[in-house]
């Protein structure tokens, strides 16, 4: 019984270096039984393809716009089969040394036909790397937030975020239309995207960008407070007593359409 | 007008009389001598404000009368060996003293000084200047400007060379023919990289330079890349440093159009305008590229380093953000090779027999000389 042929999936952001790898491939396809079910210009198409073509195996550039291969590679970890991720890449920057180091496959281009057909005679032995590993390689923050709702994996992009706000085991990610739940830790969201967000409040961090302006409320319990007013979402939120120098601090800059 | 680069600094040589910076330091160095000497004469500070307006009345005719002489007699100057040029300086600096101070009698107004006190002071001053001249010509001399020069060269990695040969390795079984063109192109480029690239060359062959490599740019990247060439008034033979212009449009293409997936413009607009070669580059500017710009800081300060070598104060390169665009304006003094000027001298041949070692024919010898003109040299890349 021969095995089925490995599923792949090319995503490269230049039409000429997607051509090559499939030639590359085609030399491939005699040695180990394979097939191409598509190529993406870029990620959030190849996690489009993906949904419905599942792959074992993703072969994607590192530089890419909009959304590059890290990136790509941890959003996919969140389908319900993640294929392996090969990374490819043309120049042997100090970038790479980090894949060397966190023993991520990558393949240098230009590509060897005898390099690719190594690296995918070990594939059906891989697993695909956790997003522990992936975080450890440079990377800019990313583009989009993924989350998982019935058994569809959703890109939510990081401008709409509204606001994050931890509630017990979820995130809650709130859009203008509406929110949605996340798995992940507000402390490393607020490390990765440093000054888009202003936390507020122990459990919540606040897009700069969706802040209209503060307001000074006096509760129940007669304490006065400040509360977050957004941009085309209604309700408001809370500073708490801890943060509060961060209305103070933001009334110095710029920010859009704030009235402070 | 020579490039500032000497070609025979162990031998001393007069400055370009007709330099920008030459006349300036001549001005400020007369004047600030002048401040020096009216203090020393009196330590009050109302008696050396009295010393030195009283200096500057005379000093400062004096001074534009010698430099408009000696500005006329540049080329003539430029021709003559070292000593006969030092005593014809010294020879104006004494007849225009003389003159002057006879204006000055006839006219009424006592001198600040004796005329031969005022003579000693200028002959002084002239051996000062041509002293200083000829050290700061060895500190530009050949091998120390060279090396600085190559090292500068150096810097340039064209990392588009690999993008190129993966772009190239895609066409060769599609598409053989076009393979073949791209391989023509590189080998010219890498011509370029590669060779002597210390002399000034012109603008045209930049320019050339610069459309092969866009060309292997839209190879990779296809629709993304749009570029926009306006060149109609180009001086095509305005001479410019190698290189000038295509790591340039490299930043361009790696800041302005590979981060996005949509089309961008990069232009390139060349022009000449009262005697000044502008480049204007410009590109879309990406404020959340997420691209790292220490690369491009190394390519602005490279070409402004070497801007500075070739032409001192008279070139200048700026940078600016625009709300969408990223811009870049390169302003560089209209030199060209003028195969009629003094053939043989090897003051007024410095700078341009080099120019042409690519031809083989080392033994012609062309003066770089820059005509009232300038050529400036704008590159902008625009997001469209």
């Amino acid at each position: 019984m021969s095995e089925p042929p490995l599923r792949i999936l090319l995503v490269d952001d230049e039409a000429p270096a997607r051509r090559r790898l499939r030639d590359l491939l085609d030399d491939c396809a005699t040695a180990l039984p394979l097939v191409v079910i598509g190529e993406a210009q870029q990620g959030r198409e190849a996690l489009e393809l993906l949904q419905s073509a599942p792959a074992d195996l993703v072969l994607t550039d590192i530089h890419m716009p909009d959304m590059d291969g890290i990136e790509l590679a941890r959003h996919l970890l969140k389908l319900a089969h993640p294929p392996v991720v090969i990374f490819t890449t043309a120049f042997h920057e100090h970038a790479v040394q980090a894949f060397e180091v966190n023993a991520i496959d990558y393949l240098m281009k230009p590509i060897r036909v005898q390099r690719l057909l190594g690296a995918l005679q070990k594939v059906p032995r891989l697993k695909p790397v956790g997003a522990e590993r992936l975080s450890q390689l440079p990377a800019t923050a990313r583009r989009f937030l993924s989350v998982t709702e019935r058994s569809r994996v959703v890109l939510v992009p990081i401008e709409d975020v509204v606001y994050l706000k931890a509630e017990l085991k979820y995130i809650t990610i709130r859009t203008r239309e509406r929110e949605y739940l996340l798995e992940e830790s507000l402390t490393r969201l607020e490390h990765e995207f440093g000054a888009r967000f202003l936390r507020v409040h122990r459990n919540c961090l606040v897009a700069r960008e969706h802040i209209r302006g503060f307001e000074r409320r006096v509760g129940n319990d007669g304490d006065a407070h400040w509360e977050v007013l957004l941009n085309g979402v209604a309700e408001t939120l809370p500073v708490s007593r801890r943060q509060q120098f961060v209305v103070r601090d933001i009334g110095r800059e710029p920010v859009n359409g704030a009235t402070a | 007008m020579r490039s500032i680069i000497r070609q025979n600094a162990n031998q001393p040589v007069l400055p370009d009389f007709r330099n920008l910076g030459t006349i300036l330091r001549i001005l400020i160095a007369v004047n600030a001598g002048a401040a020096i000497y009216a203090f020393a004469r009196d330590g009050s500070p109302a008696a050396t404000f009295a010393e030195l307006t009283l200096a500057t009345t005379i000093v400062e005719p004096y001074l534009f009368l010698v430099l408009a002489v000696l500005w006329m007699a540049s080329p003539t100057l430029a021709r003559l060996s070292f000593a006969t040029g030092a005593s014809i300086v010294a020879l104006v600096a004494t007849i225009v003293g003389v003159v002057l101070f006879a204006t000055f009698n006839l006219l009424g107004p006592q001198p600040p000084a004796t005329l031969l006190r005022w003579l000693v002071w200028a002959l002084f001053a002239v051996g000062g200047l041509t002293f200083y001249f000829h050290l700061r010509a060895r500190a530009l001399s050949p091998a120390i400007t060279e090396a600085r020069l190559s090292a500068l060269q150096a810097r340039i990695r064209p990392h588009f060379l690999f993008n190129s040969i993966n772009a190239v390795l895609s066409l060769v079984r599609s598409e053989p023919k076009r393979a073949e063109l791209a391989l023509q192109d590189m080998a010219d480029l890498f011509r370029v990289l590669m060779r002597d690239n210390r002399d000034l060359a012109p603008l045209a062959a930049e320019v050339e330079l610069c459309r092969q490599y866009l060309e292997l740019e839209q190879l990779r990247l296809g629709d993304r890349l749009l570029v926009e060439w306006n060149v109609k008034s180009m001086p095509v033979d305005a001479l410019v440093p190698p290189l000038v212009l295509q790591p340039l449009l490299e930043n361009a293409v790696y800041h302005g159009i590979e981060p996005s997936s949509a089309p961008g413009t990069v232009s390139i607009n060349l022009f000449l305008t009262r005697g000044e070669v502008h480049a204007i580059l410009k590109n879309p500017y990406r404020a959340d590229g997420g691209r790292h710009h220490a690369g491009n800081k190394m390519a602005l300060n490279n070409i402004r380093e070497r801007l500075a070598l070739h032409f001192d104060a008279e070139a200048s390169l700026e940078s600016r953000i625009t709300r969408d665009s990223y811009e870049v304006h390169i302003r560089m003094p209209y030199r060209t090779a003028d195969p009629d000027a003094a053939p043989d001298h090897p003051r007024a041949a410095h700078g341009a027999s080099r120019n042409h070692k690519n031809n083989g024919t080392n033994n012609r010898r062309i003066a770089v000389r820059a005509r009232r003109p300038s050529v400036h040299v704008v590159t902008e890349v625009q997001h469209v």
